[in-house]
Formats: C-alpha cells, structure tokens, sequence
C-alpha cells in the first residue's frame, strides 16, 4: 500500500516538474521585468489574460496549439526511434506549400475529395523532408540532426522562391505590390470553422486524433514497439532481427508527416493561402512541446496548450506592458532550459529510487 | 626538476583497518546489518558474497561514496569519517572498479596524471609523471608503456592502469572490485602474482569475489557476506570450495552436477569450414567445423579473443561469414538474417547480455517478446495483445525464478543474476531446438549460475543442442558432452567431456595439438 502511494506520488511528482520549471522560469521574468522598468505584476497579468482570460483568448491558445502539437507529436515519434528531428519548420513550409499548390492547381470542386488529398499532400511532402535525412542517416550514417537542420534552410529558400515567382498571387502581379504570397485557396478547400468569426477549425480535432493514434501506434503495436526498441538499444533490436536503419528512418518519415500536416492545416484552416514565414516557429517550438510532454503523445496535449498559450499571451503582454518581442523569445528560451534541467533533475531521482529500491 | 610535485598529503601507513558493526539502510532495504571487517597491511583479505549480499555498499562506504547509518571505520585503531572519495584517497585507500575510470583516447602516463595537480601549472608535467610512475611499475613488476593508448590496450592492461592510478595516488590499502571477472585465465594468473607483490610490500587489498577457486587461491582470510550480515571470517587454511560456497549461499550447492547419460539424436547444427572475419576484416574464424547433435552440449572452450565472439555472431546471423557453410537441421542458413535463425528454432545467448540481450530501459515484458513480439499469442495483425503477453511472462519469470517486484520494472533495476536468468527464461520459452550459449554465467553469482546450468542440463535431456561457449573450464567441464578447444580461430581438437583433464585442456587452448597434449598427459 505504502509503495504504491510512493510511486504515485513519485509518478504526480515527475509530471508537476515541468510545471514547477515553468513557474521558476516566470519567477525569473519578475526580474528581467523589473530591470526592464516594467511592472512584473501587470505584465504577468497580461500574459496570463491573453492567453487564458477569455473565451476568444483560449480559442486563440488552441489555434496556436494545433500545430505545436502536430510537430509535438512527430518529435516524440522521431525521439522514441533514437532519432532526432530539428526539421519541423521546414516540413511545417513544404507541408503548407504542397497542400496549397494541390488545392490551387487541382481542379475537383468536391470538399470531400480535395480536403483529404490536400491535407494527404501535406503529409506527403513532409513526409519527404523528413525522409531524405532519414534515409540518409540509415544507408550513409550521416547525422540526421545537421540534414535536418540543412532541410530547413531548403524550404525556407524553396518557399521564398515558389512564393515569388512560379505560385505568386496573380492579383499580386496585378497590383504591383508582388507581395510574397500564393492566391487565396478556393473555398471548398477550407476546413470547417468551428468558433465563426474565430479561425479555431476542424484541424485541431484531427490533431487531437493524431495524438491518441500516436499512442496507441508507439505503445500497442509492434509498429511502434520496434521504433522504440531501435531507440533505446539498436545492439538488441540488431540481435532481435529488427532492422535498425529501416526503423530510424520511418520515425523520421513519420515525425516529418505530422510536422508536413501541421502546415497543411495552418493553410486550409487558419490562413487559406501560404505567405512567408507560414512556419511561425512551430517547428522548433514543437520540439520544446515534445520535451516538455515527457515525449508522450498524449503528454504532448497539455504542453501544446500551455506553450500556444505562452505564444498568445506572450503577443498581449508585448503590447500590454510595450516591452520587446525578445523579452518573450527569453522567457520562452529559459524555460526550455529549466525544463530540460528539471528532466535530469527527474532522471537522477529515478536513479536513485531504483539503488534504493 | 625535482619531485616537487604535490599529490595528496602523506597519511600514516594503514597498518590495520577495521569496519566496525557497519549498518546502512536504503528505504525498503538493510543493506548491510552490522558487518564487521578487518585488514592488516600485508594481508589479501577476500570479500565473498553472492550478487546483492551488501559487498558494494560495505565497499562504497569505506571509499567514501556512502556514510554507513551506524558503526564505526577504524584505521590503525583510530576512527575516521569519509564524506566523500577525495577523504578516503586522503587516508590512502584506493578503489578499482569493475568498470573502469580511463579516459580511451588519452595516454597511459596521461590517465595517470588526470586530475592530479601540475608542478608545472599551467603546464602538463607528464615527464615527471612518467618518472614516478615507472618508479612504481619496476617496484610491482607491472608492465606498461606509459605512451601507448588505452583503446590500444587489451583489459588486463587497463586493469593495470589503475592499478598503478591508484598506487599513484598513495594508496596503502586497495578495493578491487570483481577483478578477475573480465581477466582471461592467462591473465588472471599475472594479475595474482601482482596483487601478491603488493601484498609483500605491506599493501592491504581487499579482494571483492564470488569466484570461489580464485578466493582460495588468492587470499590470506575470507570474509563472507550473505543477505548484508557477515556470516564468517576465516583464516584461508584448509578451507574447501563446498564450505565457502554453503557459507556464501546458505545452503549446500551442488558443484558438479548429475547428467544423465547421453542420449544423442540427429545432427542439428553443422558448420563446414567456416571463416569469419572481424570489424577489421581479418579473419577471426579460420575453418571450423563442427557438428553439434540434439540432447547434446558442446562445449566451446578457449582463452577469449580467439575467434569465439565472432563464431557465435556468425552462428546467429550477426556477423557474415567469409567462407564455409552452417547449417540447421540440414537447411543452409549461412547467410540468414537473425530472425531466419530465430524462426528456423534457433536461440542465442548473447555475450554482451546488457547491450545485446536486453534493452534496459524497456520493462520486463517488452523484453520478454523482444525477438516474438510480432507473432502470436503476443500480437496480432501488429496489434498486441497485453493479457498474453503478460500472462507468458508471469509464467516464464516464475518458471526461472527471476526476482523482480512485478512484470513492469525496467530491466536496468534488475541484478546481474536475474537479467540472465530472464534472457535464458526468454530463449528457453521459444522451445528452440539450437541453442548458442556464449558466457551464459560470466559476472553471475553462484546461486543463479547452479539454476542457469541446471536448466540448461534439463533442456539437453529434453533434445536441444548445445552449443556452450564459456571461458569458464569448470563450467565447460560439468556441462559438456563433448569439448571442442578453439585456439587462434582454429579448433585445436574435440575431446570427449567425462575424460578431459583441466591440465589437457589447458594446453590445448595455448594451442598444443590434441594428440601432442594426449601425451603430456
């Protein structure tokens, strides 16, 4: 009985302290603020009201959560192969690109076939970016967190390119203003709105889908217990017969669809037609939402909310309080840090519970 | 330059430590209870005890890695107090552990030097260094080249590394954590002729083991740890295996086992004129072969290094062979992949069990279906199916009695003993016809390598071919059908089990022919 509160309390315990980093990270804030000359009290207040103060202000959270989890979801999936995948804002761009070059260029006017394809597509070329570290790092060894990161740099260019020439809006054109964006997608390729006139849409229940199949996919099937037996001893998965290449590759295929589909939904649910910087950070700040969700696809829901919150807030307590994006950027990035710290700090209290016995 | 450098201040000569009613309790467990232990300078004191009897925790206090709950450290009948390793260095004991503390791309003379301060600072003061570590190498007769790597040395070598780190340091009294357990025989016998030196030359060593011959052979006094309590300290005269082992285990144990006699059935496994290469592509392996009969075990004997390693890969499809062909129940499965020899009722006790026979951070039932998780009862459709799963498991665990709170503790919590015992119970599970057994008790205490080497005799009995890799010859020696004696990738000759002699084998394995052997006898 005694044990088993212990390792409940262990268990309630280990999940609280990403929480307790985040509080310690704002409680840090107070200071920056203060030497700011800013009002730490208001500012706080701020961030917390715009991101969790009203009803619009919580729909907005969980718009800007949708596709943090999406990418939450696929580095948790790469994380558990052993491989790690710093790719997601350019599959996040590729994903948006491909999804709107098919719903531009395709003429089916049926919503029932064009949003599937579409958003297939965006998981498709995400699949892609994701795949050629993949298989680079399985046929050649290379390390997968430099392609990544190099893939990134493609999209980007890639994107700047596409949306300056070849998918240009011809209204653009017209105008002369030649603003780097693609024509508004037709109608029939949006997602439908869940909150009008709020841009909250159906994409963010796929994501929530995603994650419990993510779950189930890691942890029930044999699918995913090999990605995971890859992850954690690619000696023993060798000696089991598994094939270890084969298995870090597709976490990284995988974990570059969800990132590929987060762009998708960004384009056919919340922005209707790619512009640059369609990514927003999602890529890298999903890998953070992974961390901070113990790399569970269902720990990952909360932390998406939390940090689409941080995100949101972050916009209101920026004009609120008239302090500089950076300071945002800072607070994100310390808690990152005590939240990877406070991940030791967890592991070596599992160490030592299990000398201890 | 003169000997200015500055180590650690002098402490007085250990002449005698005592460990004085020891207790140290971690939550849920005693550890240690009131344990009692002395050393003399000049005196090799062994440590005996089962896997979990409380040695490293006794051992951890003395170097300052715990503080005991209650008792007393006494040296030369003074008490002192460790906080922390840096102390017990200070007081002039020295540890070396099973796993070692050498950085593999740095010098010897380097390793050496490593985190002592400079005469030289800023600057490096490795001629000096050199100096007094040679100085220390001709008083023990310990032979190293201070320039060469350590990735360059063999394990013994290394071995002697910290031997000489910690004499460098001024240890009087050293801890040698299971010293002999990666040591070859060769090496073993060079490393007791140096732990004698240094007993001669008024050192105390403590000498932590559950290999009872080596504890017979080494020691002055033995001192036995069972479930955390010392149930004995024993002068080291007329003292027999049977006693220290009954001591150690609480109950009598069986040293030699009775085999019922052989029952040979069809050739399983044959390998014809087989080459293996290395990483390096070196041939390891040089045209062996070898038929191997169901309800037979064939013991595999040899000094390590001399092509078992890859033998065994090769034999369960981890490493390609270069020429020659292995077949399994007359099927050619020289180039078949793992789980081709896994399907084909072929199971594989690794040689490295923690890195390739389990994975550590998966709990108990993951690792149980590591190499079946995609058949049934255990999935289906790529779906599992837990109830099972955790059914087959509960049943194998108990079958090999695996000591484990329940189904769900990381493998990486479970004792050495009980991680072999769960991949025999795995690979047994499978029914497999061939199995390839490389070191199956290394590094297992007494009581589980009786069990591990009772079910493999049952599983003999029952009609499963044996191949039996071990370094091992007792073990070799009680298990085998049929010995076969591997030198230089070659098989020097096979002798029949019953009548081998360990002198016999033994030169066999420095590679004299069977025949030449034969008559030295």
């Amino acid at each position: 009985m005694i044990s088993k509160l212990r390792s409940l309390f262990n268990k309630t315990f280990d999940a609280i302290i990403p929480l307790f980093a985040t509080l310690l990270a704002l409680f840090l804030g107070v200071f920056m603020l203060k030497a700011l000359g800013k009002d730490p009290l208001a500012a706080y207040a701020a961030l917390f009201e715009g991101a969790f103060g009203s009803q619009r202000a919580i729909i907005q959270t969980i718009i800007k959560a949708t596709p943090l989890l999406l990418v939450g979801i696929g580095v948790c999936i790469a994380f558990r192969g052993g491989v790690i995948n710093i790719g997601g804002e350019g599959q996040i761009i590729v994903g948006a690109l491909a999804s709107a070059a098919f719903a531009l260029y395709v003429p089916i006017q049926s919503r029932w076939i064009m949003i599937p394809l579409c958003l297939l597509t965006s998981m498709l070329a995400g699949a892609i970016w994701g795949g050629v570290p993949g298989i680079l790092k399985a046929k050649l060894g290379v390390n997968e967190i430099l392609t990544t990161v190099m893939m990134n740099s493609i999209a980007v260019y890639l994107s700047n390119f596409l949306l300056r020439g070849p998918m240009i809006d011809p209204h653009e054109i017209e105008m002369g203003t030649r603003a780097a964006q693609t024509a508004l997608l037709p109608e029939y390729t949006f997602l439908t709105r869940l909150a009008p006139p709020t841009q909250l849409n159906t994409g963010t229940i796929l994501a929530l889908i995603l994650a419990g199949v993510a779950f189930v996919m890691l942890f029930k099937t044999t699918i995913g217990y090999r990605i995971r037996a890859v992850g954690k001893s690619a000696d023993a998965s060798r000696y089991a017969g598994i094939k270890v290449p084969f298995y870090q590759a597709l976490a990284l295929i995988l974990g570059g669809s969800m990132a590929g589909l987060a762009g998708g939904i960004e384009v056919l649910g919340v922005q209707h037609r790619v512009m640059e910087n369609i990514s927003a950070n999602y890529g890298f700040n999903g890998i953070v939402t992974a961390l901070f969700g113990s790399l569970h696809p269902l720990g990952t829901i909360p932390a998406a909310f939390l940090f689409g919150g941080l995100m949101v807030g972050g916009n209101k307590l920026q004009r609120t309080v008239q302090v500089h994006s950076a300071f945002i950027d800072t607070l994100l990035g310390i808690i990152v840090l005590f939240v990877v710290a406070a991940k030791i700090f967890s592991t070596r209290r599992s160490k030592k519970r299990a000398i201890n016995g | 330059m003169a000997e200015k450098r500055i180590t650690y201040p002098k402490s007085d000569h250990i002449k005698k430590l005592q460990m004085i009613d020891i207790t140290k309790r971690f939550p849920g467990v005693l550890a240690n209870d009131r344990v009692n232990l002395e050393v003399n300078e000049g005196e090799i004191l062994a440590l005996l005890g089962e896997n979990g009897a409380g040695k490293s925790t006794l051992m951890k206090q003395l170097y300052g890695l715990y503080t005991p709950d209650s008792g007393q450290i006494l040296i030369n009948g003074k008490e002192v107090v460790f906080h922390s390793p840096t102390d017990a260095i200070n007081a002039g004991i020295g540890m070396i552990h099973q796993h070692f503390m050498l950085v593999s791309n740095l010098t010897v003379v380097e390793n050496v030097a490593l985190g002592l301060k400079s005469s030289r600072a800023p600057f490096l003061d490795l001629k000096v260094v050199e100096r007094r570590m040679m100085d220390i190498c001709d008083t023990y007769n310990l032979k190293l080249d201070p320039k060469r790597y350590i990735w360059e040395l063999a394990v013994g070598e290394q071995q002697r590394v910290e031997i000489v780190k910690a004499l460098y340091r001024g240890a009087d009294l050293l801890i040698l954590d299971e010293p002999t357990a990666v040591l070859t025989p060769q090496e073993v016998d060079e490393f007791f002729v140096i732990l004698k030196k240094m007993a001669e030359a008024m050192h105390s060593l403590i000498f932590i083991s559950h290999k009872l011959n080596e504890v017979i052979e080494i020691s002055d006094r033995v001192t036995v740890l069972r479930d955390g309590c010392s149930v004995g300290s024993v002068k080291n005269e007329n003292i027999t295996k049977t006693d220290l082992a009954e001591k150690m285990v609480g109950r009598p144990v069986v040293l030699q086992y009775d085999r019922s006699p052989l029952n040979r059935r069809e050739v399983r496994l044959k390998v014809e004129d087989l080459y293996v290469p290395n990483d390096w592509d070196e041939d390891k392996v040089c045209g062996v072969s070898l038929e191997i009969h169901g309800g037979e075990i064939l013991g595999l004997a040899g000094v390590s290094g001399n092509g078992q390693r890859e033998l065994a890969q090769a034999l369960s499809g981890l490493r390609a062979a270069s020429k020659g062909k292995i077949y399994l129940d007359g099927v050619d499965v020289t180039k078949a992949a793992p789980y081709e020899h896994n399907l084909a009722g072929q199971s594989y006790i690794p040689e490295e069990r923690n890195k390739e026979g389990i994975i550590k951070d998966f709990v108990i039932t993951e690792n149980f279906i590591l190499e079946d998780h995609d058949k049934e009862p255990y999935s289906k459709n790529s779906i599992f199916n837990f109830k099972n799963i955790d059914r087959e498991t509960q049943r194998a665990v108990d079958a090999f009695a695996v000591k484990t709170p329940n189904l769900k503790t990381m493998v990486k919590n479970l004792s050495g003993g009980n991680v072999q015992k769960l991949i025999l119970a795995r690979e047994l599970s499978r029914k497999p016809r061939v199995l390839i057994a490389a070191q199956p008790t290394r590094g297992v205490d007494i009581g589980a390598s009786e069990y591990i080497h009772l079910r493999l005799l049952e599983q003999r009995d029952l009609g499963m071919a044996t191949l039996l890799i071990s370094e091992d010859l007792d073990e070799i020696r009680a298990l085998s059908d049929r010995i076969a004696v591997i030198f230089d990738g070659r098989i020097v000759g096979i002798v029949d089990g019953p009548s081998a002699t360990s002198e016999m084998l033994g030169l066999m394995m420095a590679g004299v022919p069977l025949e030449e052997a034969q008559q030295k006898k």
